[in-house]
């Protein structure tokens, strides 16, 4: 345990951003100035606190106790906190300079607003990431709702209202679930806090008061619809006509990984791994991740909005992580701890190449795409590596999640119950529909010919601050992979774990929190 | 020393300056209509600070008793400020001062004939609401309830038109209210021969099984519920709201209302005492059933209207629901009484700041209708945003005030489930519920007020932009209790009112707040 106010400034770099961004309106260049400062300000701060983590410690910052005894207000560091905290911090810079030539080259209005907003909702998601409990957690969850509000209606046309109000009746309803579920962890246990292993006083109420925790359990699933499980999802794909680089960063990274997030914060350090166990819980959530992932991926195939296509592959990959934490054995907490920023840095790819096709040719539809590849290789670069990690193919990072999950399907199969393979087979068959949807985008961009005279000569790849942001994270998502089969050679260890931002030395010290010998 | 001896009289100083400026405003303003709103700013800015020693004495030194022209309890009349009147009068001071500021230009441009009677009357309105807060007789009680109550039937009607009925219909139903509580008190006299609030404390216990008493109370309970407007008894008060002019709205909103839970809060622990409750079991419980149904209809209600001021009436309906729920939670759970103490603040704040900001729709352009109210966000900003502020603390988004309250009356109703299992899981439903319910009629005003956009709206904003904006005095109060919506919600949050709240729960015998 460490006491330390940099969680504060953390949290503090957006919050202070978002005004300032507010009075720069006037100015662009100094408005998007503000915006970048922030979010490399956060990144920095973010990775200096990453020795300690390393070094098993934790980092605390209380801000106040409640009136609520056992309740305080603060902010707790731990390796899996930070592994969320860092992707969307380091997201955030590369999003904010694409946003900058996303936004200008569509000459989009309310531009400030948008700023605006977006500082708010990564302000709530970093929060979110360092919350020491679920009260706090709530606090933070419900500012990301509200924020990203603005930015799902940004066209302000009938559709982007609709999905609004979409957006705002399933995610403040959930809400609602979230508060009951927090109230009544309080109430039952007389404290919210994030423990290692899960709250030791929730542990004895089971099994006199089973079905209450099988219930409140069912409640925070509910209450986490940023997750974007089935048969809840469909606010995700209404939500994608905001802007891309919303999209991008909160709608592939921060709000939805904001859910799953939460869920494995629940599994692994509310009610903890044994509890689970023996509440036969696992295999809820299991179930509920293993149909929205087969059925997430059919749904996908049917769609041409390109976007919308990436929604749902989002909601199958989000189960994915889900899949993992209900497997409740190491390998699959593993694999889902991993994928979180894994996915992120591929899905981000992915939606960025999306904005990158849009702004350069106003193309949405993954139809009208043909010999795209040829004018824009590069972003059809990127989208490969991010296709090919969607569908867990090397060199893409996508791969080692998903080798974890499988090896954590096989570990419950053995310890937990023989009915868990079936989700082994329900992973590659999930893999397969990935493939099937993402390849025919492929063929169409490398291998057909454009349509009519959309003038091959006209068409190029749209500005380089659009460009060279997808083009790091695909980098990334590759040196992820890379770094994964360097990392035993001695003598390249620290450079490549230092390239791959600790994420693997992050995994595994969180592991040891959530799994105690 | 001088100040702390002061102290002792500032109850009584409160209500003797304030009478006398409301008879000074009249003959001053006969001399000249410019000093009636310096007089009635200065004297509420004296009560404000008189309040706050007060508040600081009581929570220093314990309750003051100060007893009129030296007869001592229970032969005369005894005021008795304890932490909890002392809160109160604050919150009613502060309201009344900010709205005093936010008036000025409000009643100069909606009635510049009868700007000395309008403050007269309401200097006469804040005489009674401090006198019912700070007095410890239940016949003085009644008084202050019908002079604060004469002085707000005037304050509506005063706006003529649609307002004369308003107010007509809130005359008759208000002075129903006043003889049920005034039956109530007599009824008490006739069985103890005491009025005095402490006295009747010691002599009811032997009676709680005699029928007047019971009565007593129920004519209490009916009687303060029809001034407070609680579900069903509130058929006055949307039209009373709607009509009034946009101060008077204000200040009605949100301290009338208030005073009134007040007066149901002090008859019920400082009167009858939890044993009374206790030992009646039934009454909590019923209360709390009227209380979560009038939240859950107070809100559809809301849903269902589309002038803006309406509105925020039914949405009254539905938050003194709210406060009641925790009342009649509060035998089983004291956080039901931190939630009903936490929201007659958060309510107060809150409310001011939205009726503030729909008169000032009102004023500059001439809005009632939430249809008319495209592009608002460009054209006032500052008001738009104070009533977005405000109506996010009432959807209760953490951490403004709504959500404070929200979650103290979540743990009472969890608490309660340990003796009403059904029921209390049922409220924790409604309040939920009704965030939703808050939700989807206060953000259907925000779409409006910031992005809905139709076609043609904008010639005719190039003309009311070059209409003069609203006065910085009417802006002013206005952002002072959005702001006060986070700050407050906050503050809540944490332990800084815990003595106030620990004090105030033991004052009124309510025990204390459950520790795990």
């Amino acid at each position: 345990m460490v006491e330390m106010l940099t969680p504060l400034f953390v949290i503090l770099c957006p919050l202070i951003a978002a005004p300032l961004i507010l009075l720069a309106g006037k100015w662009p260049n100094i408005r998007e100035g503000v915006t970048l400062t922030a979010a490399i300000a956060t990144f920095s701060l973010v990775w200096s606190m990453i020795n300690p983590i390393l070094n098993k410690d934790v980092i605390l910052c209380t801000f106040f106790e409640t009136m609520l005894p056992g309740v305080a207000i603060g902010l707790k560091v731990d390796a899996f906190g930070m592994l969320f905290a860092l992707t969307s911090s380091s997201l955030w810079i590369l999003v904010s300079l694409y946003s900058t030539g996303y936004m200008r080259s569509l000459k989009e209005h309310a531009q400030t607003r948008f700023y605006f907003s977006f500082a708010l909702a990564i302000f709530g998601a970093l929060g979110i990431a360092m919350s020491a409990n679920l009260f706090t957690m709530f606090i933070f969850y419900e500012i990301l709702t509200v924020s990203t509000y603005a930015l799902v209606i940004h066209d302000q046309t009938a559709e982007a209202l609709s999905a609004g109000h979409k957006y705002f009746a399933y995610l403040l309803t959930s809400g609602c679930f979230f508060l009951f579920g927090l109230m009544m962890v309080y109430y039952l246990t007389g404290t919210t806090d994030f423990t290692n292993g899960g709250i030791a006083a929730l542990a004895t109420l089971n099994p006199a008061h089973k079905w209450t925790l099988i219930i409140l359990f069912v409640c925070f699933l509910l209450g986490f619809l940023k997750a974007a499980w089935m048969p809840f999802h469909s606010w995700l794909p209404a939500a994608m006509v905001a802007p891309t680089p919303v999209s991008a960063l909160l709608h592939a990274v921060a709000v939805v990984k904001a859910g799953v997030f939460g869920i494995v914060r629940i599994v692994c350090f509310i009610y903890g791994v044994d509890l689970m166990t023996s509440l036969g819980l696992g295999i809820l959530l299991a179930c509920i991740a293993g149909f929205t992932m087969i059925v997430a991926n059919l749904f996908a195939i049917a769609q041409d909005n390109l976007k919308r296509r990436l929604a749902y592959s989002t909601i199958n990959q989000l189960s994915y992580i889900l899949l993992g934490a209900a497997l409740l054995t190491e390998p699959g907490i593993r694999g889902a701890m991993m994928h979180i920023p894994f996915h992120g840095y591929m899905k981000i790819t992915l939606f960025m190449c999306a904005g990158a096709i849009m702004v350069a040719t106003g193309k949405k539809n993954i139809s009208e795409m043909g010999g795209i590849g040829k004018t824009m290789p590069i972003t059809m670069l990127a989208f490969t590596v991010g296709a090919l990690g969607m569908c867990g193919i090397p060199p893409a990072v996508g791969f080692i999640s998903k080798w974890y999950l499988c090896m954590g399907t096989y570990v419950a199969y053995e310890t937990i119950s023989p009915v868990m393979i079936t989700f082994l087979f329900v992973l590659l068959i999930a893999s397969l529909l990935d493939v099937v949807y993402f390849f025919p985008i492929l063929h169409t961009a490398f291998f057909k010919e454009p349509e009519g005279a959309v003038a091959e000569s006209k068409v190029k790849e749209s500005t380089s601050l659009v460009v060279i942001p997808l083009a790091i994270t695909a980098i990334f998502s590759v040196i992820f992979f890379l770094a994964f089969i360097l990392r035993p050679v001695e003598m390249l260890a620290p450079y490549v774990d230092m390239l791959s931002m600790h994420i693997y030395d992050l995994v595994d010290v969180a592991i040891k929190n959530v799994i105690i010998p | 020393m001088v100040t702390l001896i002061l102290a002792e009289h500032y109850p009584v100083l409160v209500i003797v300056i304030s009478m006398l400026a409301a008879f000074t405003i009249l003959i001053a303003g006969r001399v000249n209509k410019k000093a009636a709103f310096p007089i009635s700013l200065a004297t509420i800015f004296v009560q404000l600070l008189m309040a706050l020693s007060i508040l600081k004495h009581v929570l220093a030194e314990g309750p003051i008793h100060y007893q009129l022209g030296g007869w001592a309890p229970p032969w005369g009349i005894e005021y008795v400020v304890d932490a909890f009147n002392a809160y109160v009068l604050v919150v009613i001071l502060l309201l009344s001062f900010l709205c005093a500021i936010y008036s000025k230009r409000s009643v100069e441009k909606e009635l510049p004939l009868k700007i000395v009677p309008f403050y007269s009357a309401f200097q006469l309105l804040i005489t009674g609401l401090c006198g019912i807060t700070v007095t410890g007789d239940i016949f003085n009680l009644y008084v202050f309830l019908e002079i604060a109550s004469l002085a707000s039937y005037a304050l509506i009607a005063v706006a003529g038109g649609r307002a004369l009925k308003a107010s007509y219909n809130y005359v008759i139903m208000g002075s129903m209210g006043a003889c049920f509580y005034l039956l109530g008190a007599g009824f008490l006299y006739a069985v103890t021969g005491s009025l005095n609030m402490a006295d009747l404390s010691h002599l009811l216990p032997p009676l709680y099984g005699n029928r007047a008493v019971q009565a007593a109370f129920v004519f209490f309970a009916v009687g303060l519920s029809i001034k407070m407007a609680l579900f069903p008894l509130h058929t006055w008060q949307p039209d009373a709201y709607t009509y009034a002019p946009s101060a008077v709205s204000v200040i009605i909103a949100a301290t009338m209302s208030k005073v009134s839970v007040y007066a149901l809060i002090r008859v019920i622990y400082s009167v009858f005492t939890l044993d009374f409750i206790q030992s009646y079991v039934g009454v909590d419980l019923a209360l709390c059933w009227i209380a979560a149904i009038g939240i859950i209809a107070g809100s559809v209600l809301a849903i269902m209207q589309t002038n803006l001021k309406r509105m925020l009436a039914y949405s009254s309906v539905s938050q003194i629901g709210y406060i009641v729920l925790g009342i009649g939670l509060s035998p089983i759970s004291a956080w039901g009484l931190v939630g009903a103490i936490a929201h007659i603040l958060n309510h107060a704040i809150m409310k001011g700041c939205l009726f503030m900001a729909a008169g000032a729709f009102i004023y500059k352009l001439g809005l009632w209708d939430i249809k008319d109210f495209e592009g608002l966000g460009k054209k006032m900003p500052y008001a738009s945003a104070a009533f977005s502020l405000a109506a996010i603390s009432m959807i209760g988004v953490p951490p403004s005030a709504g959500f404070a309250s929200k979650v103290f009356l979540l743990i009472a109703s969890l608490e309660a489930t340990k003796t009403f299992a059904v029921s209390g899981y049922i409220f924790v439903g409604v309040l939920l519920f009704s965030t939703l319910l808050n939700l989807s009629y206060f953000w259907r005003v925000i779409d409006r007020i910031y992005f809905v956009k139709t076609e043609g709206g904008h010639e005719d904003s190039e003309r009311e932009t070059k209409k003069p904006g609203v006065p910085i005095s009417m802006l002013v109060p206005m952002l002072i209790l959005a702001v006060l919506c986070i700050v407050v919600g906050i503050l809540w949050l944490t332990k800084v009112p815990l003595p106030f709240v620990e004090q105030t729960l033991y004052e009124l015998g309510v025990g204390v707040l459950p520790q795990w």
